[in-house]
């Protein structure tokens, strides 16, 4: 029979025949993945089930990245808990220190995920992978230990909704604004349960990078997964990062869809969630007078090179304004030094940015640039619900780093045609 | 299992950085995180609870990060159920695997009032409103997600699978 994406991956990895959306099946997985918030507690529940070893030490992927550098006491017994348990079980992806970025852009980097993986991550943005070509999705803590323990969950085949772009795309809009923007249309449970997947001649033309942003915010609609195809980019990409045996992957003519949109992106405007959640998207300059106190350009959406590129390109020459903090931090070591050779840390520094480690940081309101209640921060993160990155009477404002960049400099969400 | 309890009503897409904000992951035990729950909607939100008060919710309940911590948290503030329109998927697999039952009941939520007394009949899948006298029929519960509340959560489960394995 034809598959779609999510069923075409599935069905790679299990015995069983795959037939139709709803039905539940055991699959192999290809990596497992926490944090140092999620892994405590998987660790927990795996000790719990009376597992003495992980399926495979070469499958699992510990990355402490939320709270790191350890921001207090607590955190810092968490991520020890978190590394006796990798010596324990001689996991070889374990990371935190020097070799430790986000896990969505550390991991991709690392070539350790590929097309046609399957990933089960405590994270609920393991769906950045979908970007790649992987069902990858996040799951909880004893999801995740079960999964440790055994190399198998379950799913739920997922109904997929088919989401085509097509059109050209205008000056400073990019896959984050095609993200907010479907997020907008459908709303933050329009995909629920749902796999997403994307196609189209602007797909096509997307970098990896960005379609790593675009799957990172599936979950933002309430998606399982949001799936791109796995086209000769993507095998460029995979190679480049040290995989091998990696093949293309599309969907099957015929495949079915529980709904197919297509959008054109010609005439779109960069593109704001505005607070308190993800789908309360509005065309920049439909916002006016929001001035902000903090920028921050950085995460598992928008942390990586390209990101940074397109910020420093707006930043060059230019200040922020003198009310606004503006935060960068780059979202692995690899990128932390790529954008310091390239000379971008100069651009940031002249425009008065602090550059920091990589970490999830403010992202969740962990540290490293908390809000005071009345404030306002345009992020290039993935959540504004309300007190995400601090107090619950602060606001925080998504969009693409051109758009943070340019709010910076001018004190106020602004579109950056307008500089 | 019957369950009684007070009815606390919430509303639409009630994020898990609303149910336990992200400050206070730096534990994973059950007592301290019920002690925070819900501290991300309204400061002090736990007080109002009494053991077995159950949360009615609109559409997406759960919905965001993974955070186990966030079913965790209701369970220890004495909340065995959550009756809700819809659940956030993440949620929804978090919420069986501790032993947080979930009832989905669509647009029936809108007949449960804030402070309503109910009394919820987990194996019959209904909700009798003792304040108003109706009753709500649930969604019923998943085979899958039975089995899985029958062998006691998902701990028990995997553990019962590694012995067969050995």
């Amino acid at each position: 029979m034809s598959h779609n994406l999510a069923e075409k991956i599935l069905q790679a990895h299990t015995d069983e025949e795959i037939t139709r959306a709803g039905q539940i099946v055991t699959c192999r997985v290809s990596l497992v993945l926490a944090n140092d918030i999620t892994a405590p507690l998987a660790i927990k529940s795996f000790k719990g089930m009376g597992a003495t070893r992980v399926f495979d030490k070469d499958k699992v992927a510990l990355v402490c990245d939320h709270f790191t550098p350890n921001k207090d006491i607590d955190s810092a017994e968490q991520v020890k808990v978190v590394r006796e348990f990798a010596r324990e079980m001689n996991v070889t992806h374990y990371y935190e220190g020097g070799d430790c970025g986000v896990e969505h852009a550390l991991l991709p980097e690392l070539g350790l995920v590929g097309p046609r993986d399957i990933v089960v991550g405590a994270d609920s943005h393991t769906c950045t992978y979908g970007g790649l070509g992987a069902f990858a999705t996040g799951m909880g803590s004893t999801d995740i230990a079960g999964a440790m323990a055994l190399g198998e969950t379950w799913f739920k085949v997922p109904p997929t909704i088919r989401v085509e772009y097509e059109g050209v795309l205008e000056p400073f809009v990019g896959a984050k604004d095609l993200i907010l923007h479907l997020i907008g249309r459908i709303g933050v449970s329009g995909a629920l349960y749902r796999a997403l997947e994307f196609g189209g001649p602007v797909i096509d033309n997307l970098s990896i990078e960005g379609r790593m942003t675009m799957a990172n915010m599936a979950i933002e609609a309430g998606g399982k997964v949001g799936l791109f195809p796995a086209d000769a980019k993507t095998l460029a990409y995979c190679a480049a990062h040290g995989r091998t045996g990696d093949k293309a992957l599309k969907a099957d003519p015929g495949a079915v869809y529980e709904q197919e949109l297509s959008l054109s992106v010609t005439g779109m405007s960069p593109q704001v969630a505005c607070p308190h959640l993800p789908d309360n998207v509005r065309p920049v300059d439909e916002l006016t007078n929001l001035r902000v106190d903090q920028a921050v350009i950085g995460s598992c959406t928008n942390g990586r090179i390209e990101d940074l590129r397109e910020a420093a390109a707006i930043l060059k020459g230019r200040k922020a304004h003198k009310n606004v903090r503006l935060i960068v931090l780059p979202a692995t070591p690899k990128i932390w030094r790529q954008a310091m050779d390239e000379g971008l840390f100069s651009i940031f520094m002249d425009a008065g940015a602090v550059v920091g480690p990589p970490t999830c940081g403010p992202c969740l309101g962990g540290h490293m640039g908390i809000l005071a209640g009345g404030e306002r921060c345009i992020a290039t993160t993935n959540r504004n619900f309300r007190g995400r990155m601090g107090s619950l009477q602060s606001e925080v404002y998504l969009s693409s780093p051109a758009v943070a960049a340019a709010s910076a400099i001018a004190g106020e969400i602004i579109n950056p045609a307008k500089l | 299992m019957l369950v009684t309890g007070k009815v606390h009503k919430v509303g639409a897409h009630i994020d898990t950085d609303a149910i336990i904000p992200a400050r206070f992951l730096v534990t994973t035990d059950t007592q301290e995180l019920g002690a925070n729950c819900m501290e991300g909607l309204e400061p002090g939100w736990v007080k109002r609870v009494q053991k077995n008060d159950i949360i009615v919710a609109d559409e997406n309940f759960g919905c965001g990060s993974s955070r186990e911590h966030a079913p965790l948290a209701i369970i220890g503030a004495g909340i065995p159920v959550v009756v809700a329109k819809s659940f956030a998927r993440i949620f929804y697999r978090n919420a069986y695997n501790m032993g947080l039952v979930l009832l989905e009941v669509g647009d029936d939520a809108d007949r449960l009032n804030d402070g309503d007394t109910l009394e919820v009949d987990l194996d019959a899948g209904q909700i009798k409103n003792l304040t108003t006298g109706e009753t709500v029929i649930c969604a019923p519960v998943p085979q899958s997600m039975q089995d899985l509340l029958d062998a006691g959560g998902l701990v028990p489960y995997v553990k019962k699978r590694l012995a067969e394995k050995r």
